[in-house]
């Protein structure tokens, strides 16, 4: 069998896992016909490896990896804030939400502030934000293929597209609790093992310096497979050998390289995508050192922090999840162990990272540094195990695409049937082939950003909307339902603005295109901002039983306070 | 370019729509039309937005949220309103006046009509010098009065505020009947917490006694479980309870149940953990399940099974019912939930009245059955709605 063939039957086989799990998890969670076992909550353990496995998404298994790889240290703010904001998660919001017994941000919108019209300019915004959400799971899921397979991108996105949206509409993911928690686990396995022989094989090859001074060379002899045409940036001349036309000097400075095989001589120095600048190992391994031509790098920092910190709170497939528990102090224990497991797979992705700039830097060269953590079993281990080990981190990503999308396309189609369409898309099939229709479409045309970047901008967007709402209507009596909707359309409205201008390519260099990649510094401020002052300014318009619901908010539910009716 | 030409349609959809919603909300929905029709949409618009107030009944905090909104209707300078014996809300100039508004009343609402008053005040440019009292009546029982205070009570005033006031006493009766249905769902409550006593008390009673020799430990476990059914089944507060709540004590209905029937009576489970947490009326799936089980050993071959399922389905929870008993003829379903049909159980009629009230109609029990086939009861029941807490 050939690698191929593995990586073929490691999809296959998730993919079948997933729909069958879809069609009889029911069963296979729930066989007892013992009423107490059945009628006992989820464990806050349980639980929290379902909000793990859903939320670990492309992003975590494949993104971050190829994030540290081109840009550095600075880059380990992203999985430091995705675990982070379960921290913000669990001090501000877990527990008074679970008591507000609102299942999603809208439902929250409505009993917090009897507001309707609130209400639907919220649902508005989590269908947007399940939507960006959505869109790099699915470009991960083209690369993935694309790379291990050699299919063309668009292939992976419509595979999981189809496979999602068949399960979501066809009824699956009925009881999703156990099929998230199994995913977590089988997530952190096909991640974490193949990082330890691979830091193994390291050893084997003598441990060689991670950072190296000189940057990222060609350790030995590499055929580099180029689909499309790149410019690249080559800092010293080098003679590479073109396929099918000869050897051809590459002179210092930018060169548009051909598509076709190209094969470097060992030792020569990579030369870099045009969007990735070349970075010497002090300075890819230094914070705040604008590794790979990020400008403005404090400042990326901060708004980084910022928009992962508070945007967890806003994703619409989390909060979700935290509607199982049973009660609110529940939904803290489960927020803690959520920490737990995140921390411990988020150190996993960074070993990729950093073994990718010595083993595959010609990832560097084609730009598809998303695609480092399955290209490195082949360049480090090769032979059957680099095959089985690769088809088992082929395996994890198509688990990764899965449930992060079968999670955020069940609560986009909720949204979309309850609250957008209402009355006019009654189906939630209908609905659920709608909400897959349009992120497909953007992945296919916005495929060369980074998966990892697109995900900040989903979680920028969150945390410029739904954190503002949430945190001022759990711990601020004076929101009022202008206010919400004033901060909703200024925060939303300025970050779909960045979103998309960044999407779009509008801006590449200088403080334009640091504001618009990471725009949460400048939003979220404005958002909280807004929100407040309209408040004040319609004072008069704040729900009269406000008392009541921050008593049942805050109250524990044992001091059986809270709203008798 | 394909990229862009998505990017810029996605840029027009999320710019624009919420733009469009926040320019509604603040704006409102513009005018069309001839002055009259103008003057005709802006009177019927102030008139829908005193009434969700006057929809709660006259007690002072409806009448403070709804004064404003009837003083624009009227166009007059002041307006107060009184139930038969205080001010409930003045709204307007002139403040001082309220204090005497009660008592300027009293004629109107001795006579039950209309009056016109004349407003003692020392201030010759005093815009609140007439005053046009007309009751408020219901059931033909003065409740209160509507004032409406000028510079002088022309005829205009006087027919307009007359026409005020009767609309007022329309949306009052509305009040009435409102409050009257909820006292009907509250009866609903109470009537099937009656309903479920007698017979099943007396068989669960005999089926415990009958282990009280062989079985003493049993049957002191039944007798529990027994008085933790009728503790929850009679509890008096609250509306609605947690999923989980419900399912406990059908199972301790069942386990009575089985306790009698032994083998014959067959359960299965399956419930999606997610839902548990789900408010559910109180009361909804017991009757059910109780007509289940009834229906599922009362024909045939002695013996039946009972399924109940509940799962996720996104915003929804579903929850179904089923037996494979004899089944019954769906035009008799029909019949008995349109409250036609005579029935000695009123179980099912009750939880899909109650289903309707709170969720809406789309939300009424939908009932699978035909003869021989037996039945499959389904409830769908939104996760989240207005005003539904479990308690």
């Amino acid at each position: 069998m050939t690698s191929t063939s593995y990586d073929v039957v490691a999809v296959a086989a998730v993919v079948l896992l997933t729909l069958g799990i879809g069609v009889y998890g029911l069963r296979l969670a729930r066989t007892t016909s013992d009423f107490l076992v059945a009628s006992r909550a989820v464990s806050p353990m349980w639980n929290a490896s379902a909000i793990s496995g859903e939320y670990l998404s492309a992003a975590s298994f494949l993104g971050i990896a190829g994030l540290v790889l081109a840009y550095g240290a600075d880059m380990l703010w992203y999985p430091v804030g995705f675990v982070a904001g379960y921290l913000v998660l669990l001090l501000l919001v877990a527990a008074p939400l679970r008591r507000s017994g609102a299942y999603t941000v809208p439902d929250f919108a409505e009993a917090r502030l009897a507001s309707p019209a609130v209400r639907r300019l919220a649902s508005l915004f989590v269908v947007a934000i399940g939507w960006l959400y959505l869109v790099p799971q699915l470009q991960g899921a083209g690369l993935t293929l694309s790379a291990t397979t050699g299919a063309p991108v668009w292939v992976g996105a419509v595979l999981v597209a189809v496979v999602v949206t068949v399960n979501v509409a066809g009824g699956g993911m009925r009881s999703a609790t156990f099929v998230q928690a199994f995913q977590y686990w089988l997530k952190l396995t096909a991640l974490a093992v193949p990082a330890l022989f691979l830091l193994l094989a390291w050893q084997g090859d003598g441990a060689p310096d991670l950072a190296a001074p000189a940057g990222p060379v060609f350790r030995e002899t590499t055929s580099v497979v180029l689909d499309d045409p790149v410019r690249v940036e080559v800092v010293e001349p080098v003679t590479v050998d073109v396929r099918g036309s000869g050897p051809r000097l590459l002179g210092a400075g930018e060169q548009l390289l051909p598509s076709g095989t190209l094969v470097f001589p060992a030792g020569a120095a990579v030369p870099h995508i045009d969007r990735i600048e070349r970075a010497t190992g002090d300075a890819w391994a230094r914070p705040l050192s604008g590794a790979g031509g990020l400008d403005h790098p404090l400042y990326a920092t901060y708004a980084l922090v910022l928009a992962t910190f508070l945007g967890t709170m806003g994703l619409p497939h989390v909060l979700v999840r935290f509607y199982t528990n049973p009660d609110g102090a529940a939904a803290r224990r489960t927020t803690l162990v959520v920490l737990g497991l995140l921390g411990v797979f988020y150190l996993v992705p960074t070993v990729y990272g950093a073994l990718g700039r010595l083993y595959t830097p010609e990832l560097l060269l084609t730009g598809r540094t998303d695609a480092v953590v399955l290209a490195l079993p082949g360049a480090l281990i090769g032979g059957l195990g680099g095959d089985l080990l690769e088809a088992l981190l082929v395996a994890g990503a198509f688990a990764a695409f899965l449930s992060t999308s079968s999670g955020l396309l069940v609560s986009t189609a909720g949204v979309l049937v309850q609250d957008v369409l209402r009355g006019t898309v009654r189906d939630f099939r209908r609905a659920a082939v709608a909400a897959a229709a349009l992120p497909l479409a953007l992945a296919l045309a916005a495929s060369s950003l980074p998966i990892g970047q697109v995900v900040g901008l989903a979680f920028a967007m969150a945390a410029s909307t739904f954190c503002p709402l949430l945190v001022l209507g759990i711990w601020w009596r004076g929101l009022t339902a202008p206010g919400a909707a004033a901060g909703l359309v200024a925060g939303g409205g300025l970050s779909a603005a960045a979103v998309l201008s960044t999407l779009a390519g509008l801006a590449d260099r200088g403080w334009p295109a640091a504001l618009l990649a990471q725009p949460a510094a400048w939003t979220v401020p404005t958002a909280f901002a807004v929100m407040v002052g309209v408040s004040l300014a319609t004072r008069d318009r704040v729900p009269a039983d406000v008392g009541r619901t921050m008593l049942q908010l805050h109250a524990p539910e044992s001091l059986g306070l809270s709203l008798r009716r | 370019m394909g990229r862009s030409l998505v990017v810029v349609l996605a840029l027009a959809v999320v710019l624009v729509v919420p733009g469009v919603v926040l320019y509604r909300a603040v704006r409102g929905r513009r005018a069309f039309g001839s002055v009259a029709e103008i003057a005709t949409h802006a009177a019927l618009h102030e008139a829908s937005l005193a009434a969700p107030a006057l929809r709660s009944g006259l007690t002072e905090q409806a009448a403070a949220r709804s004064a404003g909104h009837l003083r624009t209707l009227l166009g007059s300078a002041a307006v107060a309103l009184t139930d038969t014996d205080r001010l409930l809300a003045w709204e307007g100039s002139n403040a001082e006046h309220a204090d005497a508004a009660h008592a300027l009343a009293a004629p109107a609402l001795r006579g039950a009509r209309t009056t016109v008053e004349r407003v003692a005040c020392a201030d010759p440019d005093c815009p609140v010098r007439s005053a046009v009292v007309c009751p408020l009546v219901l059931d033909d029982r003065v409740v209160g009065t509507l004032t409406a205070y000028d510079a002088l009570a022309g005829p205009s005033l006087v027919r307009a505020t007359a026409e005020v006031a009767r609309w007022v006493s329309g949306q009052l009766e509305l009040a009435e009947l409102d409050e009257s249905r909820a006292r009907l769902a509250e009866a609903q409550v109470r009537a099937l917490r009656a309903q479920i006593s007698p017979h099943f008390v007396y068989n669960a009673l005999t089926a415990i006694a009958s282990f009280v020799r062989t079985d003493p430990e049993r049957a002191r476990e039944l007798l529990l479980e027994f008085a933790d059914f009728t503790r929850y089944s009679s509890r008096t507060h609250g509306e609605f309870t947690t999923l989980a709540e419900e399912l406990r004590s059908i199972d301790r209905y069942l386990l009575l149940e089985r306790a009698r029937f032994g083998d014959r009576l067959q359960v299965r489970l399956r419930v999606a953990p997610e839902v548990l947490p789900v408010a559910v009326p109180y009361l909804c799936l017991q009757p059910l399940v109780e007509n289940a089980v009834q229906h599922g050993l009362e024909h045939g071959h002695g013996s039946g099974t009972v399924t109940v399922v509940a799962e996720d389905d996104g915003a929804q929870c579903r929850i179904s019912v089923e037996d494979d008993g004899a089944g019954s003829d769906p035009e008799r379903v029909r019949a008995i939930l349109a409250g036609t049909a005579e029935t000695d159980s009123m179980g099912l009629a009750n939880v899909d009245a109650r289903l309707r009230a709170v969720y809406g109609d789309e939300h009424g029990l939908l009932v699978e059955t035909a003869l021989g086939a037996g039945t499959k009861v389904t409830l769908r029941i939104p996760k989240w709605t207005a005003g539904v807490r479990a308690s």
